[in-house]
């Protein structure tokens, strides 16, 4: 609940440089995308991109730059371009990122900047992959409240506890830079890998859902859960920053503690 | 060519989309069509809250709701339509409620409620908290919530299909005096499917827009890089008006520079803006709920330090949103994703520094013109059968020159919910109207046209043209000058339109393509706005004119509408024609708007 606040000064001094500033530096990259065109060439094949970009970009920018200023068919998905829509998952300097989160001056400028579509997942072009198998797997879990018995007139009550419990695996935006970063689901497409995995842990730890035993029998399927061997890929490309392991690794818990 | 048919087609899986869905899905034969996977919609960047009158952490009720909604948009907001978006908003969060949504919880396991700009108690007497919300991502969770439970109700997504068209027949009618007019009726809709580059016609017996805003004619914006403004778009060029779209909504809090959203739940929370003298100058400009007063007030305020020479930066050209006096836990257990993008995109630590702001454009209030069952007009008095909309593409009016915070989550709850109903209901009666002859006739011309253009035009320079005139010129603050200097800009941007070309010809995933129809849309969106802004000689909730800088009611207490019409010439811009449509009154009296 809201706490009351006492009322903030109205004048106070600002330090000194508030709000950072100065000029924005320029720097030169280049940015090496893999190029996929099937309806002009075969194989894929990467590609270099001398920029200039400034010190607020991010790569996002640097595609758009690209695709703006230099080649239109350059082609990725994007939208909202702050880390929250989920189109720009993308395989940065060999991991799974966000263009639009990934600021080129955290990564080495002094040495080409690789871009390619996220693994796992059928290519399309460029860096547009079918993302039809990842729902495929997320509508499997269903991924809905089910509640039973009577519907109640005003809300359902839960505790400030309660609401905690799952509060990490509902900031997922399916974006699947876990799923496509994990090692078996590479070898193994059928998975239902850790994004799927998160969705039911949002409902089976919520505890107005009443259907937590369906979603864990459907997870302890040969691939379920127990494929995950706990590699942390999904936890470290989360842009999330979702603990996607732990939920994994609660959830393997709760079908044991279940069927004992 | 493929043709589909189905009862109800929906274009757009945002909010108001899927909320639309889940009615229309479970009583006739639905297909949404979306041009994103409905989870990339925008509604999941909304961050605050979605205010309804529960109560549950102090007096409340709907009717002060309706009255803080009415304020907040200076008066020309429809009142019947307020008062039926205020009264079903409770029920609208009780139904996210049940079917999932994880709302912050009160200590006895209510749900939580916060304080937001304009929201008040009492018809002004004080902020009041109203805001039900789910951390500082309540748009995410509205987003996930409907799109869950469309999964749930089975109901039929067409991912990255482009809707290019509304097919329309008219045909002779009679109003009650005898008058003849032409009466349109809708038949279906041309969408263009990415991965394919095919044409499918989706004919339909009900067609329901929910496609979302046009932010991106600006360039300081929090809207997503696919809001164009298409479903405004295709309405306009299919003879339909757009209402009131001279008022377009400045959020006051954009990470300075970026434009990206930091909620208006940050100062419900206690945060507090500063000038660069250290100042809360929000004091001064509404003495009474000072940083939570409405956006259009606090966006000018801060635009006016800004010109005044109270700005920071080496540039003296932002303010700054200061949290610092906040606890920590506080603030990463409300706001955690705000506090974030401050540290991702600036660098900036909120707990310790204050953060750079200033005003971006954020939400159109206007669009397409629909009753309060959603139906859309094709002009004052009369409805199209089987033609809805809701959410931000449509203009009910429930924001009228401004939209109060949270009121855009609840719109698209209310007024989603009632288009998926009317749809199916209308559908359940009626029959198909007949395909006109090459129904993609018109679209196929438009992208053949781009595809084999050999002109020299570039899309993204046209483009970055056009929101740098429409930034500096018809921003907060406008007058004569700033918005004719404007329309000539757009203008020659419509005239060089004509010759751009594009450098991928191929099928699979056009991006390319579909970037220049957008800009098609963005460029006749931005001309109406402009003309609509220059046509408003007066000053009323976000539009502000320097050169008439008080509210007009004896002149200008109506809608405006705007009509693409090759025989008409407002303000000097050939084609649109502007009318007026008069402000539906219930028992409010406009009053000087004061916080």
């Amino acid at each position: 609940m809201s706490t009351e606040l006492p009322e903030p000064p109205s004048k106070i001094e600002l330090k000194a440089g508030v709000g950072g500033g100065g000029e924005i530096p320029t720097f030169n990259i280049t940015l090496r995308v893999r190029r996929y065109l099937p309806e002009t060439t075969a194989e894929a094949y990467w590609e270099d991109f001398k920029l200039t970009m400034y010190g607020t970009d991010r790569v996002l920018d640097a595609l758009h730059k690209v695709k703006w200023d230099h080649d239109g068919s350059l082609s990725f998905r994007r939208s909202c371009a702050h880390g929250i829509c989920g189109s720009d998952a993308m395989r940065i300097n060999g991991r799974n990122r966000l263009a639009c989160k990934t600021l080129l001056k955290d990564l080495d400028t002094s040495k080409p900047i690789t871009v390619e579509a996220i693994k796992g997942l059928p290519l399309e072009k460029d860096l547009i992959v079918d993302m039809e198998p990842f729902f495929q797997s997320y509508r499997e879990i269903m991924p809905f409240l089910i509640s039973k018995g009577h519907e109640p007139t005003k809300e359902r009550y839960q505790s400030v506890e309660d609401r905690e419990r799952f509060d990490d695996t509902t900031k997922c935006i399916l974006c699947a830079a876990c799923t496509s970063s994990c090692p078996v689901f590479w070898t193994d497409g059928q998975y239902f890998g850790p994004a799927a995995i998160v969705n039911a842990h949002r409902f089976i730890f919520d505890s107005r859902d009443d259907a937590g035993d369906m979603r864990l029998e459907i997870l302890n399927d040969k691939e379920g859960v127990w494929r995950c061997r706990t590699t942390f890929n999904c936890t470290e490309a989360c842009p999330r920053g979702i603990q996607v392991t732990k939920a994994i690794a609660e959830v393997k818990q709760a079908i044991l503690s279940r069927t004992v | 060519m493929q043709v589909h048919q189905y009862d109800v087609v929906i274009v757009g899986a945002g909010g108001a989309g899927m909320r639309a869905a889940i009615e229309s899905g479970q009583r006739a034969r639905t297909a949404v069509l979306t041009k994103l996977y409905p989870t990339r919609s925008h509604t999941g960047a909304a961050q605050g809250g979605m205010c309804a009158a529960l109560a549950n952490v102090e007096e409340d009720n709907w009717e002060w709701h309706t009255f803080d909604t009415i304020k907040g948009g200076d008066y020309i907001v429809d009142q019947d339509a307020a008062e039926v978006m205020a009264k079903e908003a409770i029920n609208a969060v009780l139904d996210l409620e049940k079917m999932g949504l994880p709302f912050n919880r009160t200590p006895e396991g209510k749900i939580d409620q916060r304080r937001f700009g304009g929201h008040t108690r009492d018809h002004g007497k004080a902020a009041v908290r109203r805001a039900c919300y789910a951390a500082d991502r309540t748009g995410h969770m509205i987003l996930q919530t409907l799109y869950q439970n469309c999964v749930k109700h089975n109901v039929e997504f067409y991912n990255e299909y482009y809707v290019l068209d509304l097919l329309m027949v008219e045909e002779e009618a009679f109003r009650e005096d005898g008058t003849a007019y032409m009466q349109k009726r809708v038949a279906g809709v041309v969408s263009y499917d990415l991965a394919t580059g095919e044409l499918h016609v989706f004919q339909a017996k009900s067609v329901i827009f929910a496609s979302g805003g046009a932010g991106k004619v600006f360039k300081t914006t929090s809207n997503a890089h696919t809001l164009t403004g298409d479903g405004m778009g295709i309405a306009f060029r299919s003879g339909l008006p757009l209402e009131d779209m001279e008022f377009f909504q400045f959020h006051p809090t954009g990470l300075a520079g970026l434009g990206i959203l930091l909620t208006e739940g940050a100062r419900g929370e206690g945060a507090i803006l500063r000038n660069s003298e250290g100042e809360r100058f929000m004091e001064r400009y509404a003495p009474t709920i000072k940083d939570l007063a409405p956006r259009d007030i606090v966006a000018r305020a801060m635009a006016n330090e800004v010109r005044e020479g109270r700005g920071c930066g080496p540039n003296k050209d932002y303010v700054l949103l200061d949290l610092t006096h906040l606890e920590p836990e506080h603030i990463e257990s409300k706001l955690p994703d705000i506090t974030e993008f401050a540290r991702t995109y600036l660098g900036v630590e909120p707990f310790t520094d204050p953060v750079p702001v200033y005003p971006t454009a954020h939400y159109a209030m206007g669009g397409v013109p629909t009753n309060v069952e959603t139906e859309v007009l094709q002009d004052n008095n009369t409805t199209i059968p089987g033609l809805y909309a809701a959410g931000e593409v449509a203009c009910v009016s429930v924001h009228g020159a401004n939209r109060l915070g949270t009121n855009s989550l609840l719109d698209i709850n209310v007024f989603g919910r009632r288009a998926g109903i009317a749809a199916a209901k209308y559908a359940a009666d009626a029959e198909f109207v007949e395909l006109p002859e090459n129904p993609e006739a018109l679209v196929t011309a438009q992208l053949d046209g781009l595809l084999n253009s050999k002109g020299t035009e570039n899309v993204a320079e046209l483009r970055k043209a056009l929101q740098e005139t429409m930034d500096a010129n018809v921003q907060v603050f406008r007058d004569e000058t700033s918005l004719k200097s404007a329309l000539e800009v757009i203008e020659s941007l419509r005239d060089r339109y004509k010759n751009v070309s594009i450098q991928d010809k191929g099928k699979r995933f056009n991006l390319d393509l579909l970037e220049a129809v957008e800009l098609g849309f963005l460029l006749d969106l931005a001309e109406v706005m402009t003309t609509a802004a220059l046509h408003r000689k007066e000053s009323r909730g976000g539009h502000y004119r320097e050169d008439f800088p008080n509210r007009d009611d004896e002149n200008f207490m109506v809608h405006s509408m705007s009509y693409r019409d090759h025989n008409a010439t407002t303000e000097g811009i050939a084609g649109i024609r502007m009318e007026t449509k008069p402000v539906v009154f219930t028992r409010y009296q406009p009053m000087e708007r004061k916080y």
